[in-house]
Formats: C-alpha cells, sequence, structure tokens
C-alpha cells in the first residue's frame, strides 16, 4: 500500500510500486484528464506536475512519487481558472484536445519559472510537448495570454 | 691588525651575502609554490612513475571511451545534447539551461528516471542525469585527442578539479551510466574496468597530450 499525494489529498493505492504513475492516475483514481500518447516519455501527453516540475507519468514509476506532491490537470485550479486554462478557452486553442491537458501543465511550468516567457522561450519549453493537430501557434497565443493574465491579476 | 680587520669585513660581507642568498631562495620557493598549486600538484603525483610514451599511449584508450556516444552524447558543442549512436542532436531540442539540468517543461529528470527505463527508445536513466553546467561546458564533441588532453587537467575548464579529483572522477556515477546504455545502444570501446586503468595510468605518468599527428 502507497500513500499518495495527489491534488492535496492524501490517497492511498494498493498497487505495486513499478507501476507507472499514468497507469495509477488514470486506472486506478479514475483522473483520466492525462492522457497516455506514446509510453516512453516522446510525446508529452501524459504531463503532469510532481514538485512542480513537468514530469511524464508515463515513465514515472509510482514509487517516485511517494512523499511528493502530484498535480494533474484535474487539480490545477479550483474551478478551471488558472490563467493558462482561461487563455487556452479564450484563443480556442485545442482541435482535437487529446494532447491539451499535457500542454498546458507544460506551458503552467515554463509560467511559474518565467512570468513573460519570449517566443523563444516558449519554444524550448514546449518542445517536449507534440500535437498532431497541429495548434503550435495557438499554444504561443495562448501562453503570450496567460502571460498577461497572470500581469493583470498582480 | 689591518689584515684581522679585512678579515671581519669580508666575514660581515659573506654573511650578508649569504643571508640575502637564503631569503631570495626563499621568495623564489614560496612564489613558485604560490603561483603554480597545479604544478606542484603534478610534479607529487608523477614524481613516482613519469613516462610520456605510457601516458600517451594510455589517452589513446582513454579518448577512444570518451569520443564514444555513450560519453560525448553528453557533452556537446552545442546546448542540446546528442542522441543515440549516430549522435544526433537529441529529439525535443532539450536545452542545457544553466546548471545542466535542463529548462521549464523540459528539464532532464522529467523523462530521465533514477535507472534505465525498459524498452527500446525509452529513456536511459541515472539520478544525476544532467549535461555540464553553462559556465562549464567540458565540450568533448569535436575536440582532437590533444585538445581534450589539455582541456581535461585545466581547471578552468575541467570543473576546477585536481588531478587527484579526476582520478576518483572515473568511478562518478554518471560517468559509470555510459555502461548501463538503454536497451539498442552500444557500449564504449573498453570495458569500465579498462577504462579507468588507462585513465589512472594516463594521470599518474604524467597527464601528456598526444600530438595529433602522433
Amino acid at each position: 500500500m502507497l500513500t499518495l499525494n495527489i491534488n492535496n489529498k492524501a490517497i492511498q493505492v494498493d498497487v505495486d510500486p513499478e507501476t507507472p504513475l499514468l497507469w495509477v492516475l488514470r486506472d486506478h483514481l479514475d483522473l483520466v484528464g492525462t492522457k497516455y500518447g506514446c509510453g516512453v516519455a516522446q510525446c508529452g501527453a501524459c504531463v503532469v506536475h510532481m514538485d512542480g516540475e513537468a514530469i511524464r507519468s508515463c515513465v514515472t514509476k509510482v514509487k517516485r512519487a511517494v512523499d511528493k506532491k502530484v498535480v494533474t490537470i484535474e487539480g490545477l485550479s479550483e474551478n478551471n481558472d488558472h490563467p493558462v486554462q482561461q487563455a487556452w478557452t479564450e484563443v480556442d486553442v485545442p482541435q482535437c484536445g487529446y494532447c491539451h491537458s499535457g500542454q498546458i501543465m507544460s506551458a503552467a511550468v515554463l509560467l511559474k519559472e518565467n512570468p513573460n516567457p519570449t517566443d523563444e522561450d516558449i519554444d524550448i519549453a514546449m518542445a517536449g510537448n507534440i500535437c498532431r493537430c497541429g495548434t503550435y501557434s495557438r499554444i504561443r497565443k495562448a501562453i503570450h495570454l496567460a502571460a498577461e493574465i497572470n500581469k493583470s491579476n498582480l | 691588525m689591518k689584515y684581522t680587520t679585512l678579515q671581519k669585513q669580508k666575514g660581515k660581507f659573506r654573511i650578508l651575502a649569504g643571508s640575502l642568498s637564503v631569503v631570495f631562495i626563499l621568495i623564489i620557493s614560496l612564489s613558485m609554490s604560490e603561483g603554480n598549486k597545479n604544478t606542484e600538484e603534478y610534479i607529487n603525483l608523477t614524481a613516482v612513475k613519469k613516462d610520456s610514451t605510457v601516458s600517451k599511449e594510455a589517452f589513446r584508450k582513454v579518448y577512444s571511451v570518451l569520443m564514444h556516444p555513450r560519453c560525448m552524447n553528453c557533452h556537446p558543442a552545442g546546448d542540446i545534447p546528442l542522441q543515440g549512436d549516430d549522435s544526433h542532436l537529441h529529439g525535443m531540442s532539450p536545452h542545457r539551461g544553466k546548471d545542466g539540468k535542463g529548462m521549464y517543461a523540459m528539464k532532464c529528470a522529467n523523462c530521465h528516471q533514477n535507472e534505465n527505463t525498459p524498452g527500446l527508445h525509452a529513456p536511459p536513466g541515472n539520478p544525476e542525469w544532467h549535461l555540464p553546467p553553462a559556465d562549464m561546458k567540458m565540450v568533448f564533441e569535436g575536440r582532437s585527442a590533444h585538445e581534450l588532453a589539455k582541456q581535461l587537467v585545466d581547471k578552468s575548464k575541467n570543473g576546477n578539479k585536481t588531478l587527484k579529483e579526476l582520478i576518483a572522477h572515473a568511478e562518478d556515477t554518471l560517468v559509470k551510466a555510459g555502461w548501463k546504455p538503454a536497451e539498442g545502444l552500444s557500449l564504449p570501446p573498453l570495458s569500465h574496468a579498462e577504462f579507468k586503468e588507462a585513465w589512472i595510468t594516463w594521470i599518474k605518468n604524467g597527464a601528456y597530450a598526444p600530438d595529433d599527428s602522433e
């Protein structure tokens, strides 16, 4: 039995410690906002936050999450109103939407560490999140907007 | 009487000259030891055994390992690591960052776990996975054997490591990770034990840099 902190709640799960965190989130905790894409850390669909870092849950064994704080797309904000989520809605970024929980989680880490990113900063931060619909220009626009929303909230 | 006075004066002069010589030698010795601790250490380490031929020959072996993709891929000339046995630019273009551990949502440890992830094309792992930091890039890519040997013993370019620390570095966990590649990737041309032996032989015999024409 492992005790995890997921979205600020202590949760006990009876799983093999070697199980990927993504499997635990989706299959055991029904937190299905985080998606399975490639399974080998190459697409970014499975990004969640672990102690504030944008880790890829498909290759992260659940034992690594013990004693750490995990935040999924469901826990990023209380009312889906994180500045990145607001900007995503405003710009209407997704097409099929499959990759976007990962995109949003990565963008949130970028803005936390760099509140006013340039296009180059965005490219560096988001290069590991693939979108087969090719929404990259809208992703970039939304991140700039989220930075503006953050500033206006200060 | 006059002779005695002359002798006394000569004696005083000799004492003065002798004292000045001692002071002079002392100053020279101090300035040498203060001025180049690297040299002093180099001499101490190599006092027992110093053989340029053996040292250069050992470095040829060391060089074959350091330029292998398992070592060189994380010592790139640019700010993006290399990947695979053909040393192509790392997919997703992760950037070095100030501390060598990546940037923003693209930090090394976001994908690279404490151990290799099983499966072809899955990330290799190590708890210390990172590039050299931005202010000490320790580039291997593109360096000749002569250039790399010089760079490795230059404290301003090797992470401020003394020769003793360089010897100990052969046991570094990330150095040893080169011999635990992810699935489908080749091993360096020497075993770790052979590499370590060549590394120490190179350093203890004077850490000579082979001429590139040799």
